[in-house]
């Protein structure tokens, strides 16, 4: 250890940190050169590439490959499917996730902490531990032909969004009831004193202080499940239902060696997650390090 | 990946609930005070979704536990015949892909653990410091974190192409005898995924350090100058073991994406030629032709054994931290 001059600023003046940005530069272009390699070939006719191959620098470029991908691919039946499973997943779970942990952070009973422990490991297992059981379940519940074509849970949204909420739910009760439990008793016994019903507690107290917390896992839920792909393709075989993430490979049968779809398909399914990373980077990187700053 | 972050540390006003002893300021109520109606309601509100969560995850899994001491095709439920410990002697003494499978989970935590994740760190480390550019280096870092391993295999797919990828062109092997066809030549694919996968999960380290950097209360670093220590040791001895619930997470994190690892290689090629993992092995014995549930069952019965070491170690970390 050398001494230090009393003199000297904290973290030292500021150096130049040369090295530090040509080791920077170097990785973030490594880090680009995957999505600019896909968005170029997007642009790019495939007869172009077919000629002067996908190192090369002939035009012309255009949007025909997204058109193309967007309706010989079905785009927009998988983002509507994409959305008739995440929305009501998100929902669901927030609203469920939300209760129990109002139930758990804020009262004292045998059990809470218990439940909250199993709630938390429940959403840590692999989720291929719980497939067959769940397939199985799904496939021996016997549904009306109405409600299903396929006479049983088996390729229904239900079952997706069943599973998705249960399985998102005790990441999100988790995430609650450390917020909750932060929360100062005193708000919900003030409220006591006024005579508010535990749901008054909770709907009128508790519940709106927790919106941060509650914007930050919708924003980080949305993405999470827009981008499953293992639920879906357990439980949904017919490929017309199939949500976007998972039925984009679909493209790559149909596209076969086609780069240039292949890619357009890509880029087109990045752009909702993209939009949500520019508009709502706030809340999702909240979402990710919720409370981790605290630590 | 929905893997369980450390949140927040246990609040100031009190300890959580069903703690007994010396009584806090303010503590969570106890429920014998209220009235028969608030019950009722609070009885609903935590009752549904712990049915939602028995029913679709805790009763899954000890089913999962059942069946694989069973024998059964998944078509009518009075053929399911008890087997004993055959499916798992069958898995481990017959099942082809069973051992290579293990070896690469192994070669993927390894991967995360000792590349990945460091990488993560590191670049955290670089970005923390007063440099011109951080925003913009973080969200470059960042966006793959957005996309999903399918998107991260589409897009890799790509660039990993024998004739039309970007790595066998910057080699200049692209149209030879010579190029690599990175995910489909069962000498490479395994790493040729990993690095993929090392793209998203970086970034997510990134992230995790550094809130986790940020979070470090500035008069240690002062204090550890102070007493003369270079940066290098600044970091290694003060700032890396302040973050410990950071580093808790993290490495729960690394375990349990490599345990969990399946979308990228179930896109390549389902899990076969070189990039067989236990997660896929499961769901290969569960849809293919002839399902043999037992046989899946066992094998989603020892990726939970393994899995319960991280979860048990993340829960006793934080709910004990939140106990005392």
């Amino acid at each position: 250890m050398t001494p230090v001059p009393a003199t000297a600023p904290v973290r030292g003046p500021r150096r130049r940190h040369s090295g530090t940005h040509l080791f920077l530069a170097a990785m973030a272009l490594m880090w680009l050169a995957p999505l600019l390699w896909t968005l170029y070939a997007a642009l790019r006719p495939k007869a172009v590439t077919d000629k002067y191959g996908y190192w090369s620098l002939h035009g012309p470029f255009g949007l025909g490959n997204f058109a193309t991908a967007w309706t010989q691919g079905r785009m927009s039946a998988y983002f509507g499917n994409s959305l008739l499973i995440t929305v009501p997943s998100v929902v669901l779970t927030l609203a469920l996730a939300s209760m129990m942990a109002f139930g758990v952070s804020r009262f004292r009973w045998r059990f809470n902490i218990t439940l909250l422990v199993l709630f938390t490991a429940g959403n840590m297992l692999p989720p291929q531990v719980l497939a067959a059981p769940l397939f199985e379940m799904f496939k021996h519940t016997p549904l009306p032909y109405s409600v299903s074509s396929s006479g049983t849970l088996l390729d229904t949204y239900y079952a997706v969004i069943a599973v998705e909420t249960a399985f998102q739910l005790g990441f999100c009760t988790f995430v609650l009831a450390n917020y909750m439990k932060a929360l100062p008793a005193a708000l919900t016994e003030a409220a006591l004193v006024d005579g508010a019903s535990v749901w008054q507690q909770f709907s009128r107290v508790i519940l709106p202080l927790s919106r941060p917390a509650l914007a930050a896992l919708a924003t980080l839920e949305v993405v999470w499940l827009y981008n499953d792909y293992f639920w879906p393709l357990l439980f949904i075989h017919n490929g017309d239902r199939l949500p976007v993430t998972t039925g984009i490979t679909n493209l790559q049968g149909q596209f076969l060696l086609d780069y240039n779809m292949i890619a357009a398909g890509a880029t087109i399914t990045v752009i909702p997650t993209l939009v949500v990373y520019l508009a709502l980077q706030r809340h999702f990187v909240a979402g990710l390090t919720l409370g981790a700053d605290k630590g | 990946m929905p893997v369980m972050q450390r949140t927040m540390t246990p609040p100031a006003t009190g300890a959580p609930a069903g703690v007994s002893g010396s009584v806090p300021p303010a503590r969570p109520r106890r429920v014998r005070r209220l009235s028969r109606r608030d019950r009722v309601v609070l009885g609903l509100m935590v009752g549904v979704p712990t049915l939602i969560q028995a029913v679709l995850v805790w009763i899954p899994t000890l089913l999962s536990v059942g069946l694989s001491f069973t024998k059964w095709n998944g078509l009518d439920l009075a053929d399911i015949r008890p087997a004993g410990l055959g499916n798992y002697s069958y898995a481990l003494k017959e099942y082809p892909p069973f051992w290579p499978a293990v070896a690469h989970n192994v070669i993927w935590l390894a991967f995360l653990a000792l590349v990945a994740t460091p990488l993560g760190l590191l670049l955290a480390v670089l970005l923390d410091q007063r440099i011109r550019g951080s925003r913009l280096y973080q969200s470059v870092f960042f966006t793959p974190v957005m996309l999903s391993m399918v998107m991260v295999g589409i897009i890799w797919q790509l660039v990993y192409a024998r004739d039309q990828g970007l790595v066998n062109n910057l080699l200049g092997t692209a149209g030879t005898p010579g190029a690599v066809d990175w995910f489909g030549d069962s000498d490479v694919n395994l790493w040729a995924a990993l690095v993929a996968t090392t793209w998203r999960h970086s970034g997510y380290v990134m992230v995790l350090y550094l809130a986790g950097l940020k979070g470090v209360d500035p008069s240690l670093r002062e204090a550890a100058a102070l007493d003369g220590a270079g940066a290098r040791q600044t970091f290694l001895r003060v700032v890396f073991p302040a973050m410990r619930p950071v580093n808790i997470v993290v490495v729960v994190i690394t375990i349990i994406e490599a345990l969990r690892a399946f979308d990228i290689v179930y896109l390549i090629n389902r899990g076969t030629n070189g990039l067989e993992l236990l997660s896929v092995l499961v769901i290969q014995n569960l849809v293919g032709e002839g399902q043999v549930i037992g046989v899946g069952s066992a094998l989603a019965v020892i990726l939970l054994v393994v899995s319960l070491g991280p979860i048990v170690y993340y829960l006793v970390r934080t709910f004990r931290r939140a106990d005392s």
